[in-house]
């Protein structure tokens, strides 16, 4: 691969030689309905057209990882939670992941079951939401109550199974909080019966819509190459038409017993890697994740899925970059263990961080509301960005 | 005389007692508080019906509380909610412009009423070039819209006001020629007129009585009127995922219930426009239908059009300002203008 | 490519750059040299063998007595990784930038930053990115004291402050 192919970086980026009239400076958020949070980014606009964009991030900095050096291994599971704060499951897991990793720990079936199962029905959860925000990005406002009326069936079944509805805690080290009741399988499996075509409705509604599709394809193009360099992740990295995902390059949990595709942007509507092949990716990813969920169902044995390890953990000394891939891409957890009852360090590669940073390299040139758009298929989650 | 006045006059004879000027002006101030009053009932229950509607289609159930059944209250409670609230003008905003421009925009929408004929003798002004009047005043708004994104003095309100002007700029082209070659089919732009040369059945109307032409200057007619209200999919001087709210960012209260009012009323003129020139008024489809007065059968058809600009609010996303611009330029004006040409050939011949 | 072939590459195309190398651990590392750090990530990245063209991570870390970053290298074309450590003195921390190699590195290189005061040379635009841009201190190092004020406004909470107060 050529590496002097790459776009300019933002800080290479020069003006077109163009007939100038004067500059606008925008203070896009931290308050904009679209911005999904509490990002500004200061936009230089002439006219419609953007000149800059600065992304500003940080209003939503938790302190996640002094938080995290502070307190013990298993109370760091509930602040994964709110890190990207609509896929808390795929959170959980990975964290605990790498630190059962860094143990050696086995972990019985049904919890390994569970656990794919729920990152599975979490991720079809924040798709949804990807989905129907991204709708009323592009000034579509009823696919994403018809989005979240399916997201609640989902929120129902975590109910179930853990008591929460947002910010689980479900996935501990060496197991989960709780075994799903009996039943709980068939609901999941129901559900599946129930969602699939109701991803045909959002297609008729959304997907396929003439002007939606005017809006999506051809804006906001990432080429692979861009994508890669910028460290993007995810259904970003994919829908540029790089089959880049941890379930298959990296398995973790019980991911390499199910059979499922990696969904990548063909550019059908317009250019691999533009806005609506993002949001396609998206929605053929709901596909996959059924047919996981499908499978581990069916494959869930019984038994006793709680976990067994003491709530005092105390990890090795050493180190583990565990990454696993949450709905927007690839989270990582870079823990460092010096033997004690709490983490030394605790780093958390957010993909949605990476993410957005491409934002600055893309925008300019484009219009606000492609800009929009673009922010819109990135799909960002602040809590996961600002930590 | 103008009908209206003789109404008036037969049904409160005291008034033709008193001197003309008089008469005139107390009838004049009557009209326009009457109207006043319509626009803002219609407003009312747009807003209720339009949340039931959206509601309807998206799963779920809308306002349900407020006065009880389907919680018809809910937006006279909202109207006082927004009578006392705080009328708040930016520091540095124009403050003349900016407390002036909503009632610029809804002065325009609201004299459009003035030519929109009810039934046989209900027109407050029978003026003999009613569509002239409805397509120029129609206009006004926009300077309204501007005064109101320029005094605000802020950046998103800006950016709505130069797209409303863009648009509204580009989308008179195809509403005035789509209405001009229904009056090349009906040769009047006299309103009743053109509700007269409609009786009979349903198909005298103009929409099916020529039907290719006039059902393609009515979908013309529909897709601009649309832009000119400002809808979805053309919402794009308000379009809350990008410019916040538009035109109307910093307004609150009551100011902000006039753009409101307007907006509603503009989508019940736009409709009103149409049941007048291409669904026959206020005429009945059938003769035997004429017991019902007419008035309902006008209110009737234009809330049906009404409806059908919510539904498509409610299904299609936005376009980008450019795409409006092909739209208006690339799409709609060319086909207006071949309408109108190949009415004119059609005419002669 | 495992770590120890990977290894070998860079050791001979720079001897002096490696100063430890572990595959004993669960994920090998190589500790680099801060001075040749630049032209050994630009090795990894252009050399077709090795063609490391994702940057997975980049973390700082306080080793107590020093800072360090820690890089994790992906290839997408030859599906192998490998982590690179460089430390520094606490003292004037400085590494090289690689945020014209790795644009990921970039925001990431902000962060180390902004959270633990470790400059990164030729970065153009080192600002601070998660806190507030006249932050005083560094708050992820080992020794950070939270501070009672920022600017006038109380930083801790009444109850939190007795806690960290007993910390001390």
């Amino acid at each position: 691969m050529n590496k002097s192919n790459l776009p300019p970086s933002r800080f290479e980026l020069e003006v077109p030689n163009k007939l100038k009239t004067e500059e606008m400076t925008l203070s896009m958020g931290p308050q904009h309905p679209s911005t999904h949070g509490v990002l500004q980014i200061i936009l230089k606009t002439d006219g419609e057209i953007i000149d800059s964009a600065d992304p500003r991030i940080g209003y939503l900095h938790r302190c996640f990882e002094k938080h995290a050096e502070n307190v013990t291994w298993h109370q760091v599971i509930p602040y994964t939670d709110r890190l990207d704060y609509i896929a808390s499951m795929n959170n959980n897991l990975g964290y605990v992941i790498g630190l059962e990793r860094m143990m050696k720990l086995e972990v019985n079936e049904r919890a390994e079951h569970l656990r794919v199962i729920v990152a599975e029905l979490n991720r079809i959860a924040s798709h949804l939401i990807a989905l129907g925000t991204y709708g009323l990005d592009i000034g579509a406002f009823t696919p994403f109550l018809y989005t979240f009326r399916d997201r609640e069936r989902i929120l129902d079944l975590f109910e179930e199974i853990c008591g929460a509805r947002l910010l689980y805690n479900y996935i501990w080290v060496g197991g989960v909080a709780y075994d799903a009741l009996p039943g709980w399988r068939d609901k999941v499996l129901q559900f599946c019966d129930y969602f699939l075509p109701k991803i045909k409705e959002y297609n008729d509604l959304l997907t396929f819509n003439k002007i939606f599709i005017d809006r999506t394809a051809n804006v906001g193009v990432i080429p692979a190459e861009l994508a890669i360099n910028y460290g993007m992740s995810g259904p970003g990295l994919r829908g540029s038409g790089v089959p880049y995902d941890l379930r298959k390059i990296d398995p973790y949990s019980i991911y390499d017993r199910f059979e499922f595709d990696i969904c990548t942007g063909r550019g059908e509507m317009g250019t691999v890697g533009d806005c609506w092949d993002r949001y396609w990716v998206r929605v053929a990813e709901m596909y996959e994740s059924v047919k996981i969920i499908r499978q581990a169902c069916e494959a869930m044995p019984d038994g006793d899925a709680k976990e067994t390890v003491p709530r005092n953990i105390k990890v090795p000394a050493g180190e583990y970059y565990m990454h696993t891939e949450s709905p927007r891409g690839e989270l990582g957890y870079y823990i460092i263990s010096d033997g004690g009852k709490t983490a030394n360090r605790i780093k958390v590669r957010s993909p949605a961080y990476s993410n957005l940073s491409i934002l600055s390299s893309i925008a300019p040139g484009v219009m606000i509301a492609d800009l929009v758009a673009i922010i819109g298929s990135l799909d960002i989650v602040l809590g996961e960005i600002d930590r | 005389m103008e009908p209206i006045i003789k109404v008036f006059f037969n049904f409160i004879p005291a008034l033709a007692d008193l001197p003309n000027w008089l008469a005139v002006t107390l009838i004049g101030v009557v009209l326009a508080v009457g109207t006043f009053l319509y626009i803002a009932v219609f407003t009312l229950f747009g807003v209720w019906l339009e949340r039931k509607i959206s509601a309807h289609m998206q799963d779920r159930l809308g306002p349900m509380e407020v006065g009880g059944w389907h919680g018809w209250a809910q937006t006279i409670a909202d109207t006082i909610k927004l009578l006392i609230k705080e009328d708040i003008v930016p520091e540095k905003s124009d403050r003349f412009l900016y407390k002036f421009a909503p009632y610029v925009v809804f002065t325009a929408v609201m004299a459009a009423f003035a030519v929109i004929p009810w039934s046989k003798k209900f027109i407050p002004a029978n003026l003999n070039v009613g569509l002239l009047y409805i397509i120029s005043i129609s206009s006004l708004g926009v300077i309204g819209i501007l005064m109101g994104g320029w005094a605000s003095n802020n950046k998103w309100s800006l950016y709505g006001a130069m797209r409303s002007a863009a648009q509204m700029v580009s989308y008179e082209i195809p509403v005035s020629l789509s209405l001009i070659s229904v009056i090349l089919i009906t040769g009047t732009l006299d309103m009743q007129e053109i509700v007269y040369r409609q009786s009979g059945t349903l198909f005298s109307w103009n929409i099916f009585h020529y039907f290719p032409f006039a059902f393609l200057a009515f979908i013309i007619y529909f897709i601009a009127s649309l832009a000119e209200a400002n809808r979805t999919p053309f919402d794009l001087p308000e379009a809350e995922s990008e410019l916040v709210a538009g035109f109307h960012t910093e307004y609150s209260g009551m100011r902000w219930a006039f753009f409101m009012l307007s907006e509603y009323a503009n989508m019940f003129v736009v409709s009103a426009i149409s049941a007048v020139v291409f669904f026959g008024g206020w005429q009945a489809p059938f003769g035997f239908l004429n017991f019902i007065p007419g008035p309902i059968w006008f209110l009737g058809k234009a809330l049906i059009l009404v409806f059908v600009q919510m539904w498509i609010r409610w299904t299609l996303p936005r376009l980008r300002v450019d795409q409006l611009m092909y739209t208006a330029w690339k799409v709609l004006t060319p086909f207006s203008f071949a309408l109108v040409l190949f009415i004119a050939f059609w005419k002669v011949l | 490519m495992n770590a120890r072939e990977i290894h070998d590459q860079i050791k001979e195309k720079f001897p002096e750059a490696i100063l430890e190398f572990n595959d004993t651990v669960q994920q090998p590392y190589l500790k680099i040299a801060p001075q040749p750090f630049y032209n050994v990530c630009q090795f990894l990245r252009d050399d077709a063998d090795l063609d490391f063209d994702y940057l997975m991570c980049l973390s700082g870390v306080d080793y107590g007595d020093l800072l360090g970053t820690v890089y994790h290298f992906y290839s997408m074309k030859h599906t192998h990784k490998i982590i690179l450590k460089v430390e520094v003195p606490r003292e004037n921390p400085a590494i090289p930038s690689i945020c014209d190699l790795w644009r990921t590195a970039d925001w990431h290189e902000r962060e180390v930053y902004d959270l633990f005061g470790i400059v990164f040379l030729n970065h153009p635009d080192l600002r601070r990115l998660l806190l507030p841009e006249d932050w005083e201190g560094y708050p992820l190092r080992k020794d950070y004291v939270t501070p009672e004020f920022f600017k006038g406004i109380p930083v801790l909470h009444s109850e939190m402050k007795s806690e960290t107060n007993e910390q001390k």
